[in-house]
């Protein structure tokens, strides 16, 4: 072995290397998401994804490996949903003059979300254990696990369908909000939290900090009411 | 600042606790956000004349967390990519239930959002 060889043996085993090359990804997608004024398809969770990916691919390494790096920023979704509370907080007033839309808008579209996904499916014919875990595809991972876990559904699929549904909200959100004509940010950014959960948050949050508050308190109310309905629904209707 | 960390990482520890005791089907970190947000509407209260939750340290630390929140999803974003196959597995049906449903939920949502605020908020936003 030359001695490249044997360096790269060694870093590519050490957490630091593929936390290195998760922020570095993160940071040049960002970059360029700047640059693009913030334009929805230069979404920098997607570009970082596929770099990294990329660079998975041809190095040959497993995403074991990968996570032991990239652990270290993963951790950190627990502290910052935490920290979700400043900006509740901050915006208080103007949540609490917006609680009937909120909790409007809450339901109706907690409930297609749900009923949607399901029904297309239904469509496809696809089997049961599938659209369990299709079901709570728009809340956040640790709760859509567990629902799908609860109706019969496959938690891993589950997470997959989240990840995918968290990215297309980011993605989709600004020009459809745009081709609607709705201005209202809070409008807009409790529609991502409800429809797309963090991902769909972190995107809200790039564009307008009331639209980031609003979705923050819709990722936490969708979580709340689908992981209450979903079981009750499927208990009801199936 | 490393209090406001320190902070942080109390009400998502307070948050996991509660909701391994309880049993609840919430995330312990949704149940820490709860904590701090009380906090912070108890001090705004005691001590109405304080300085603004933002520019104490947890408001430092709270916007750097939520400045970088894509960041964050990296790591889970590249671990789907090779379940991305399983996608397809069931034919093109769970994309088109993936697309369909996001639009349909988001426009939803935002639409019912706007329709109720035009209709129950003009009278205290004169």
């Amino acid at each position: 072995m030359t001695r490249i060889e044997t360096l790269w043996v060694y870093l590519s085993t050490q957490p630091l290397l593929w936390l290195t090359a998760t922020m570095a990804a993160y940071a040049m997608a960002d970059r360029l998401s700047r640059l693009s004024g913030r334009h929805p398809v230069v979404n920098s969770v997607l570009l970082a994804v596929i770099v990294l990916s990329i660079i998975l691919a041809m190095t040959g390494t497993d995403y074991r490996t990968y996570f032991e790096g990239a652990q270290f920023v993963h951790f950190l979704l627990g502290p910052a949903t935490v920290a979700l509370a400043v900006p509740l907080h901050q915006h208080w007033a103007l949540v609490k003059r917006s609680l009937v839309p909120i909790l409007g808008a809450l339901i109706a579209g907690s409930l297609t979300a749900v009923v949607s996904a399901v029904g297309i499916g239904m469509m496809f014919g696809m089997p049961r254990d599938v659209l369990a875990s299709l079901a709570p595809k728009s809340v956040t991972a640790a709760i859509a696990m567990g629902v799908a876990r609860e109706i019969g559904g496959e938690p891993s699929l589950t997470a997959t369908l989240v990840i995918t549904t968290g990215i297309l909200g980011a993605v989709m959100v600004t020009p459809l909000m745009n081709a609607m004509g709705l201005k209202d940010y809070r409008a807009r950014g409790f529609a991502a939290g409800v429809a797309s959960h963090g991902i769909g948050t972190a995107r809200a949050f790039q564009v307008d900090p009331v639209a980031g508050a609003f979705a923050g308190i819709a990722l936490g109310l969708n979580g709340l009411l689908t992981a209450l309905i979903v079981p009750a629904l499927v208990r009801w209707f199936w | 600042m490393l209090e406001a960390i320190v902070l942080i990482f109390l009400c998502q520890l307070a948050g996991e606790a509660a909701a391994r005791f309880l049993g609840l089907p919430i995330p312990g970190p949704v149940i820490g956000m709860v904590l701090l947000f009380i906090g912070l509407q108890l001090r705004r209260t005691w001590w109405p004349t304080s300085i603004a939750a933002v520019e104490i340290p947890v408001g430092v630390v709270a916007a750097f967390l939520l400045g970088h929140l894509s960041l964050l999803f990296v790591p889970a974003g590249v671990g789907i990519v090779s379940h991305i196959p399983t996608l397809t597995a069931h034919g093109i049906g769970l994309v088109v239930a993936l697309v369909v449903s996001t639009l349909l939920s988001l426009a939803v949502t935002a639409l019912v959002f706007a329709a109720l605020s035009r209709r129950f908020e003009r009278s205290d936003q004169p």
